[in-house]
């Protein structure tokens, strides 16, 4: 699996994503600075977690209207994989690759915790390694995390199995409890149409070693490795 | 604009915070009257922040010097050797007064201010952790401050990227009017690629980097040099303002300079900004320096040279660079999109020279403005011991299991989860001891591959134990942290402190500090714990009354293989329980005490340090050879608690047959006897455990086992483990969302 991080000024988990793509890959990714126009001839464009451009305005909205966005978009449109995680999620709604919007936290707090995420698309080239309705942990850490979308919208992701990821209990129970954001449906991450860009807030590359506690994060990787 | 020869009045240095004799001292040593921004350059350089004018002559008798310590204090951060050609770069440092008068932002530039500590020393930041003192809870201004401080400790650290993985939070009411902000930082290097402060080479560029420098922070140092009054919130402007961006952007820029090679010395502007870095650099360099001014970059039009010497304006350094190199180092602070600009020449004048549109605002001897600071020697008053209190003056509960509850469920053993759940502490990828337990455990990868090494760090202190004896509880204070370092495994190496204190001019409050010191120094010294960085903030009072003592300890202990550290949760049904160390069932200045009964009475446990070493040892090898299943250092609350903290974190009960003693059973469950742990391990490992522990001088008794959802004494005490977690869990969240 060849991949590419993008780096914009502020982000911070660049290396997290990193150290998991290489973890479960073999290869480092290369690491794409915001600039550049071009991206290096890659299976996997990762937009990692952080506050880029300090999520002044709006978060992720400046980092959208970085030169590299248009490859990014023309990868996508090749039918090339695009991971967002986090930030990088935010980022990728405000490019328009993800329907919705990622608001504050019903808390109003920033959250960093483990959650319980049930796969509930678990035939996606980003879940496959999984199976169909599991409970797995995996780390979250925002401030604005609430995902939202309208009536039309959220049909159309239902219907279409494009929640790949909800919030739920240890039982695999959306309930209120369990949805730390907010975010609507429980949702916690989603695809687009075609099934080839993924946006999430929580961060399975916090959870891919025994010593950070857990490997339940490396599905996702092992996911992509399968078919990149 | 004030004119830069303003005639200087008695009104104008009283106002910069130098006494009469202060003043003298500056006339004799230039010879003529300052101009304005030369007062301003003093009283930033004079002050006791910046001086450690009061302190200095103790600090000197601390234990700085060890195998390990490449940089003891005087740097921007103390820098110890970790083996493998790394070292751990360390400091924690106080943003009291800021943070009282506005808790969100005096908190995030309390974190800016220690994390930029860390990586002009050339490290990246690792690890961060807290300790916070607030108001009793129902003091009016306590929610607030602590609502806002929490907030602005999160948000800058979690912007800026590195995991906050501890801290301690308290609540007295000696803190109503002056809460404590004492923030730690560390981060890693290479042991042979350490960037200093220290000037060198004659008409080498100076050269300003980060943000531009705006009116905010004017004589913050000398604000955090004051006591407070009802006054205090017309101080507000002297608050600076953090941007966590800014600083993520400095800190890449300045590690991409650093590896570049173009770096000879560099200095963060903390307090005292401009002034203090400017004439540090020059001073240790033993060099002259000379600022231009109209090069600063600046955020509003029409600052003075008095102005721009004493902004606290945030996210910016100082260095000194290669003037062939010049180029390069500006290409990447412009990639970065931050401020980049020559501002002055280092000279072999010695002197300190300003100038601002062509004309000289200030030219003072340099190294005198550092070196010649007032220096005092401050009387003090040895304070009243308290006596020891009789076991018999203190009540058993009716109910052992509602004193239980009672005691976790009160402001200062609760959770504090709702605290740390609004940190980032799992960023990096590295925290294998997360917030909760008794020291966190970051990993650190060896350049070369193999087993990872961890670092363990803690925060400790417990001022009521300070304040009933300065000696004892500043012992007690290392002591705590080498047992919170020896439970998780880790061997601990050195220490920062951050000693706050009340006003010094007081003999008692003088005494309590020059007290303290003692403790701390002799405990460093029997635990082989070298202190190499720290910082002084005194003046802690509020309409005449101090805080507490506080000597806040930040901890940081070495494991050569991280996987081998345990946590406080209980693991496996059937594990025997052990209790290690002796229990005399001491009550004076506990918890039980003082959350049960309200009572702050007689002396505090006494530290034994050879006892603390020895038992330390042993628990720590134990950990380390893999034989016990869970340890935990018994602290506040004593055994119970402990117990009850054990059982929470694995969700598992205990069922407990205590030893016959002569000690009354409340003393036992809740004193607070000092050098000691509980372990858990399988029944076989148990029982050679406790062969070992005698062979090697510790006391060690199985009192009980693991197991079931009830935490038992039989007779005494029976409550479902999931009843101690809804009392711990419940306080904070219940409290912070009253309004």
């Amino acid at each position: 699996m060849k991949s590419a991080v993008l780096v914009f000024p502020g982000i911070n988990r660049e290396r997290d994503l990193a150290r998991a793509f290489h973890e479960v890959s073999g290869v480092a990714p290369h690491m794409v600075w915001h600039t550049e126009t071009e991206l290096p001839d890659v299976d996997v464009v990762a937009i990692p977690g952080g506050f880029s451009y300090g999520d002044y305005l709006r978060c992720g909205a400046i980092a959208a209207r970085s030169p590299i966005i248009e490859a990014v978009r023309r990868h996508a449109d090749r039918g090339g994989y695009v991971l967002g995680i986090c930030n990088g999620f935010q980022i990728v709604t405000e490019i328009g690759l993800l329907p919705g919007a990622l608001m504050r936290n019903a808390s109003l707090k920033f959250v960093c915790k483990e959650v319980r995420l049930r796969v509930d698309n678990a035939s996606t080239a980003f879940t496959s390694a999984y199976a169909p309705g599991q409970v797995i942990r995996c780390p979250i850490a925002h401030g604005e995390g609430n995902y939202f979308a309208d009536a039309e919208t959220l049909a159309r992701l239902e219907g279409e199995g494009r929640v790949a990821f909800r919030y739920c209990d240890e039982a695999g129970e959306t309930t209120d409890a369990a949805n730390p954001n907010g975010s609507i449906h429980s949702i916690a991450g989603i695809l687009n149409e075609r099934g080839n860009v993924l946006g999430m807030m929580p961060h399975p590359e916090n959870l891919i070693e025994a010593l950070q506690g857990g490997i339940d994060g490396r599905g996702l990787f092992e996911s992509l490795a399968r078919v990149a | 604009m004030i004119p830069n020869d303003i005639k200087i009045t008695p009104e104008l240095v009283k106002e910069h915070g130098l006494k009469p004799d202060e003043y003298q001292r500056i006339l004799d040593l230039i010879g003529r009257e300052p101009t304005l921004t030369e007062l301003g350059i003093f009283s930033a350089m004079w002050n006791e922040h910046c001086s450690y004018k009061s302190s200095k002559k103790w600090l000197k008798q601390l234990p700085t010097k060890g195998e390990r310590v490449l940089i003891g204090p005087g740097e921007n951060a103390g820098v110890v050797d970790i083996g493998d050609g790394q070292a751990v770069v360390f400091k924690m440092e106080s943003h009291n007064h800021p943070s009282y008068i506005e808790p969100y932002q005096g908190a995030t530039t309390g974190v800016g201010g220690i994390l930029r500590d860390v990586f002009t020393m050339g490290a990246r930041p690792i690890a961060a952790m807290n300790a916070l003192r607030f108001g009793e809870p129902t003091h009016p201004k306590t929610h607030h401050v602590v609502s806002g401080v929490v907030a602005g400790v999160g948000g800058y650290g979690n912007s800026f990227g590195v995991p906050t993985v501890g801290g301690e939070v308290n609540f007295h009411r000696r803190y109503n009017g002056n809460c404590l902000v004492n923030a730690f930082a560390a981060g890693l290097l290479k042991s042979d690629e350490i960037f200093l402060s220290e000037a060198k080479g004659v008409g080498m560029p100076v050269v300003y980097l980060g943000s531009k420098t705006g009116r905010d922070g004017m004589g913050g140092a000398t604000m955090a040099s004051a006591e407070f009054d009802e006054n205090s919130a017309e101080k507000r402007p002297t608050v600076q303002v953090g941007d966590p961006f800014a600083e993520k952007l400095l800190l890449e820029a300045s590690l991409e300079l650093m590896a570049s090679g173009a770096v000879i010395a560099i200095q963060d502007m903390g307090a005292a900004g401009l002034t203090c870095s400017a004439v540090e650099m020059g001073a240790k360099g033993n060099l002259g320096l000379e600022l231009n001014l109209d090069m600063v970059p600046t955020r509003e039009p029409n600052m003075t040279a008095y102005e721009m010497m004493l902004s606290e304006s945030q996210e910016r350094m100082l260095m000194v660079l290669h003037p062939h190199l010049e180029e390069q180092a500006e290409a990447i602070f412009r990639k970065w999109g931050l401020d980049f600009a020559i501002v002055g020449y280092t000279t072999d004048t010695l002197r300190f020279v300003v100038k601002h549109h062509g004309e000289v605002m200030a030219d003072l001897p340099i190294k005198e403005l550092g070196d010649q600071a007032p220096e005092y020697d401050r009387p003090w008053v040895e304070p009243a011991k308290q006596p020891v209190l009789d076991v018999a003056d203190v009540p058993a509960p009716a109910n052992y299991a509602k004193a239980l509850l009672d005691l976790l469920g009160s402001p200062n053993l609760s959770s504090r989860r709702w605290v740390w759940e609004q940190y980032d502490h799992l960023i990096q990828g590295n925290t294998v001891q997360r917030p909760g337990g008794d020291a966190a455990v970051v990993r650190v990868e060896r350049p070369n591959g193999g087993t990872a090494k961890g670092l363990g760090f803690t925060c400790d202190v417990t001022p009521r134990y300070v304040e009933a004896d300065p000696y004892e509880g500043g012992k007690q204070a290392i002591a705590e942290s080498w047992r919170n370092l020896s439970a998780v495994g880790a061997l601990p190496i050195a220490v920062t402190d951050n000693l706050n204190f009340g006003n010094p001019e007081r003999p008692e409050i003088m005494g309590q500090f020059v007290m303290a010191l003692k403790g701390i120094g002799e405990a460093c010294l029997a635990l082989d714990m070298p202190i190499v960085s720290g910082n002084v903030s005194l003046y802690n009072e509020t309409n005449g009354e101090a805080i507490l003592p506080t000597p806040a300890i930040g901890a940081v202990g070495l494991m050569d293989d991280v996987e081998k550290t345990v946590g406080v949760a209980f693991a496996n049904s059937e594990d025997v329980i052990l209790l290690v160390g002796e229990t005399t069932g001491w009550m004076g200045q506990s918890s039980y005490l003082y959350e049960l009964y309200g009572r702050e009475e007689g002396a505090p446990p006494p530290v034994d340090l050879a006892l603390e070493k020895k038992t330390g040892d042993f628990v720590r090898d134990c950990v380390i050879a893999g034989r016990v299943t869970a340890a935990h250092d018994l602290s506040d609350g004593g055994l119970l608690v402990a117990l009850a903290e054990m059982a929470m974190a694995g969700g598992k009960g205990a069922r407990l047959l205590l030893p016959e003693t002569e000690v009354p059973l409340h003393a036992f469950l809740f004193g607070e006897d000092q050098a000691r742990y509980v372990l858990t391990a399988s029944p076989i490992e148990a029982s050679r455990l406790i062969v070992d522990a005698a062979m090697a001088g510790v006391a060690a008794t199985a009192i009980g086992a693991v197991g079931g959802s009830e935490l038992v004494i039989p007779g005494h005490l029976t409550v479902a483990v999931a009843d101690l977690r809804e009392r711990h869990e419940s306080w904070m969240p219940s409290y912070m969302s009253a309004a």
